[in-house]
């Protein structure tokens, strides 16, 4: 019986967690006049119109393809910087590596709000404002810190005595962390990139704040919606909907890494 | 009490991609006495924890049924049967003391405050386990981990089977060899029934009174390690144990003689009735061959020598079948030079049809 | 094998120094330079010392919103962290049940901080969401846009449905870690279900709890663009969180000093917090001190 309640309470769970997307599904998919005019629990009259704005429209498209270029660029960044140094945490004991590692680790505590002047300085300075790249940076601040946790993990699961066989084997390192280490932690490597991917796409803060028009995130796109008669619901829950789904793509893809990805993290 | 008998079980898992039942453990009838020391020995997935899982009540067997003396436990849930575990990694709880560890299956059982604090105490002490009775069991190494998962079994009273799955895997080689003896010493003072399952030989042989050979989920001999050494009844069982294992030879046989590719060699007993069609083959134990001193035997080329420090394991090619031999430290026979012959022992040749032993008749 | 020594590895370390130095170092130094000055304009500036720190601590509206800060991380934890648990203990174990609930339960995760903002406006809207529309005919009044405790349920329910899913994949992940040998042995001992979670899952779940615990102190220290979207702070001040006033002060007053004096002090209370709960965590239940 006991599994039986657990079952139940585990789907009305999933129920009360997929109204408030239902809801805004539901809005998506009717027109303005027609929200407000009358409550439906399940929409009577279907229009695809709001998503036929968004496509056709370009000051709403590019926001998807903005977000879509920074995220990836921060997600390669963090990758590449990452690496090398996850390996060195968990291969190598150097002066200060544990001060270092926490020092890290103390970023993704910083409030983003601390930060977002001083950025904003920053790369008017350095002539980087409303540009991708500078958006993939400042997201740097606290994927950085993640990725290598997470890749540190991963890379002390794999016994160091294959390291040593394979320079025995006459491989110089960047040959063997190419050809042999890699292979070994791609679950790592490809969890590593969901978080930040994941991270990239969900800020809004540095993301707004650094761009104007030229690299304008969706999130940021979708405060336009003030018309003269006021919020236009269904077009907005229309984008909001659709920052919904490359997160979506992505969680199916690596569904069966996900639970993985947190248990190996090193506390 | 509790003779276990296991009547007619076989166990499936599910059925496989071509929609077949398959068998972990293929229907098998067997009686463990009380008291008595037995091992389960076999490559890993032969069924052997399958069968162990069964005993405790961990896994309903698919068909057939379980019985502890008389009674039928075959639907009898684990903590209502008289057996205890211990698991191939030691298991204990990470919070309590091993005072706790110890003393938390009876009080699971509603046994008193007093009663509890006696059994822990004896049980400790038996245990050596007495010094760290108030130390968070987190921090223990491996093998007092395991002494402690040993002890809450053998703290109930009404324990009467301990089913060991494996459970020197994570200890030290010189530990372990400390932990067998002690295991040994706790079995005869306790008087429990044991079932040990390994797919180490020599804890097998070393251990218990009564071996279990499985293989792909079939039992395939049952006795004692002097039977399974010297009369394997399988091949399988020949190759498995000993090391290195039997030597197997293809060979045609006629009455009390051998024929391996054009070469005579004498049997200690006939066989005039071997199947026609089968698959005949000869089973040698390595110590069952010696090198001859006086040039009587079969010619051999020696392949290579390899010294394992009390013997030495020859290889050998005999008309073109791979022999080992066993030669031990004190053999004079000179292998370096000259030609090399072996001789076989007669009464240590045992004759296989299709794999299986065949008795023979005396001559 | 033990970690070999190698100064060598600082090379590999490099990349990330510069990264991070590039997106926090210089802007922290930036910081701390702002928050012992006035500015009045780009060269125009006056060095003040420690006025601005004496000024946030005698800033009677961040006590408040500090306060606030607390009551709403505490709540956080209370429900996210024992719920999470729950939701986890009740997860499928296998099959393509479990596929499936993990992509649910990410699907919050990946939703734009700003969206989950609109998600809960639409859906707790009086006039066309169905959470206040329900709760309005049943004759009970809720606009979290006039009533402040309205506003603080909904911030509460957005966070918990929001967050509590993280919670849930973190004690999924360390559920699962636990190997099947330990619930056998408490078959054998004859435990019951409450000693299995007391003495096997809750110890075993601890590294990932302490990590979960963490993140959502943090997170939840730091929220901003979901209120924002959601209440803008308001009614009144009701809403206002830490960051929530900072970016105020910065952005809407371009009072710099304070702000730049208020973001370290912020910083460091959350480093001592995040510092306190890591170190209360490593030691509860591992018995032997260090």
């Amino acid at each position: 019986m006991k599994f039986h309640a657990g079952r139940t309470a585990l789907i009305c769970y999933f129920v009360l967690l997929l109204l408030p997307i239902y809801w805004m599904l539901n809005m998506s998919l009717r027109t303005n006049s027609d929200i407000l005019s009358h409550f439906a629990l399940i929409p009577t009259s279907l229009t695809l119109e709001n998503y036929a704005k968004i496509f056709t429209d370009p000051s709403w498209y590019s926001g998807y393809i903005n977000s879509i270029i920074y995220v990836s660029l921060n997600t390669a960044i963090s990758l590449l910087a990452a690496l090398p140094a996850a390996y060195a945490f968990s291969r190598y004991r150097f002066l200060g590596d544990k001060h270092l590692f926490f020092w890290l680790l103390t970023n993704r505590m910083a409030p983003p709000a601390v930060f977002l002047l001083p950025f904003f300085q920053l790369y008017s300075t350095v002539g980087l404002i409303d540009t991708h790249i500078a958006v993939a940076l400042a997201h740097c601040l606290f994927n950085v810190p993640l990725a290598v946790w997470i890749l540190e993990g991963f890379m002390s699961g794999v016994p160091r005595e294959i390291d040593e066989t394979a320079y025995l084997d006459g491989y110089r390192f960047p040959r063997f962390f190419l050809t042999v280490f890699l292979p070994l932690i791609r679950t790592g490597v490809g969890v590593t990139a969901f978080f930040c991917f994941m991270f990239s796409w969900v800020e809004l803060l540095f993301a707004r704040t650094l761009t104007t028009t030229e690299a304008k995130p969706i999130a940021a796109v979708m405060t336009r919606t003030v018309s003269a008669t006021g919020l236009d619901w269904g077009l907005l829950a229309a984008a909001g909907v659709l920052t919904i789904v490359p997160g979506a793509l992505v969680i199916w893809f690596v569904r069966n890494y996900m639970a993985k990805g947190f248990a190996l993290g090193r506390v | 009490m509790a003779r276990i008998v296991l009547d007619r079980i076989a166990h499936s898992y599910g059925v496989n991609a071509a929609g077949v039942r398959e068998f972990a453990l293929k229907p098998l009838t067997m009686t463990w006495n009380k008291g008595g020391a037995y091992a389960l020995l076999g490559p890993s997935g032969c069924g052997k924890t399958t069968l162990l899982n069964i005993i405790s009540g961990l896994i309903t067997p698919t068909e057939g049924r379980v019985r502890f003396d008389d009674r039928d436990v075959t639907e009898v849930p684990t903590e209502q049967r008289n057996i205890a575990q211990v698991f191939q990694f030691p298991v204990v709880y990470d919070t309590m003391t091993v005072a706790q560890n110890l003393a938390f299956p009876l009080r699971n059982r509603g046994m008193s405050a007093a009663g509890i604090e006696r059994r822990v105490q004896d049980i400790a002490k038996r245990l050596e386990l007495d010094t760290c009775l108030g130390r968070r069991a987190q921090g223990l190494t491996a093998d007092v981990k395991q002494k402690v998962s040993l002890g809450r079994g053998l703290v109930r009273p009404d324990v009467a089977a301990i089913l060991f799955d494996e459970p020197l895997t994570v200890i030290d080689p010189q530990l372990k060899w400390m932990l067998r003896s002690q295991l040994k010493h706790l079995h005869r003072q306790f008087d429990f029934t044991m079932i040990y399952v390994t797919h180490d030989q020599t804890e097998a042989l070393t251990f218990a009174d009564q071996v279990v050979v499985m293989h792909e989920g079939d039992v395939v001999q049952a006795g004692t390690p002097e039977q399974l050494f010297h009369r394997p009844v399988h091949t399988f069982v020949g190759h498995f144990i000993g090391s290195p294992g039997m030597n197997i030879v293809p060979a045609a046989v006629a009455g009390d003689r051998a024929i391996v590719n054009g070469l005579e060699i004498g049997l200690g007993r006939a066989y005039p009735t071997l199947p026609a069609a089968a698959r005949i083959e000869l089973g040698v134990r390595p110590e069952a061959v010696a090198f001859s001193a006086d040039g009587r035997g079969h010619p051999v080329t020696l392949e290579r020598l390899d010294d394992l420090g009390r013997y030495r394991i020859a290889r050998v090619s005999l008309a073109g079948c791979t022999l080992n031999v066993l030669v031990p430290e004190e053999a004079e026979a000179d292998l370096s030079g000259g030609e090399p012959r072996i001789v076989f022992d007669p009464d240590r040749v045992n004759v296989y049809a299709d794999g299986h032993l065949v008795e023979g008749e005396a001559r | 094998m033990e970690k070999r020594e190698n100064q060598k590895a600082w090379l590999m370390i490099l990349p990330v120094v510069v990264v991070v130095a590039f997106s926090a170092i210089i802007p922290l130094m930036t910081v701390v330079n702002y928050s012992v000055q006035d500015i009045f304009g780009p060269n125009d500036r006056v060095f003040v010392g420690a006025d601005w720190f004496l000024a946030v601590l005698n800033d009677r509206r961040l006590h408040e919103a500090l306060l606030r800060q607390f009551l709403f991380s505490a709540l956080v934890l209370v429900i996210e962290v024992p719920l999470g648990v729950l939701i986890a203990l009740a997860m499928p174990r296998k099959g393509i049940a479990v596929s499936f609930s993990l992509v649910l339960l990410a699907l919050p995760l990946l939703i734009p901080w700003n969206v989950i903002g609109t998600i809960w406006i639409i859906f707790t809207r009086p006039d066309i969401g169905l959470l206040g529309h329900t709760i309005n005919s049943l004759g009970i009044s809720f606009d979290h846009t006039a009533s402040p405790f309205d506003a603080w349920i909904t911030l509460m329910l957005m966070e918990v449905w929001h967050w509590t899913p993280l919670v849930v994949l973190l004690a999924y992940a360390g559920l699962k870690a636990i190997p099947d040998a330990y619930y056998q042995a408490a078959r054998i001992d004859g435990a019951s279900a409450w000693d299995v979670f007391r003495y096997i899952q809750l110890p075993k779940m601890r590294g990932v709890l302490t990590i979960a615990i963490l993140l959502r102190f943090m997170d939840s220290f730091l929220i901003y663009a979901e209120p924002f979207v959601l209440t803008g702070g308001g009614p009144g001040n009701s809403t206002t969180f830490l960051s929530i006033y900072l970016v105020k002060l910065a952005v809407g007053q371009f009072d710099l000093g304070h702000a730049a004096a208020f973001s370290i002090i912020y910083f460091l209370i959350v480093l001592l917090f995040s510092w306190i709960f890591y170190q209360a965590l490593n030691t509860i239940g591992t018995g032997d001190r260090r």
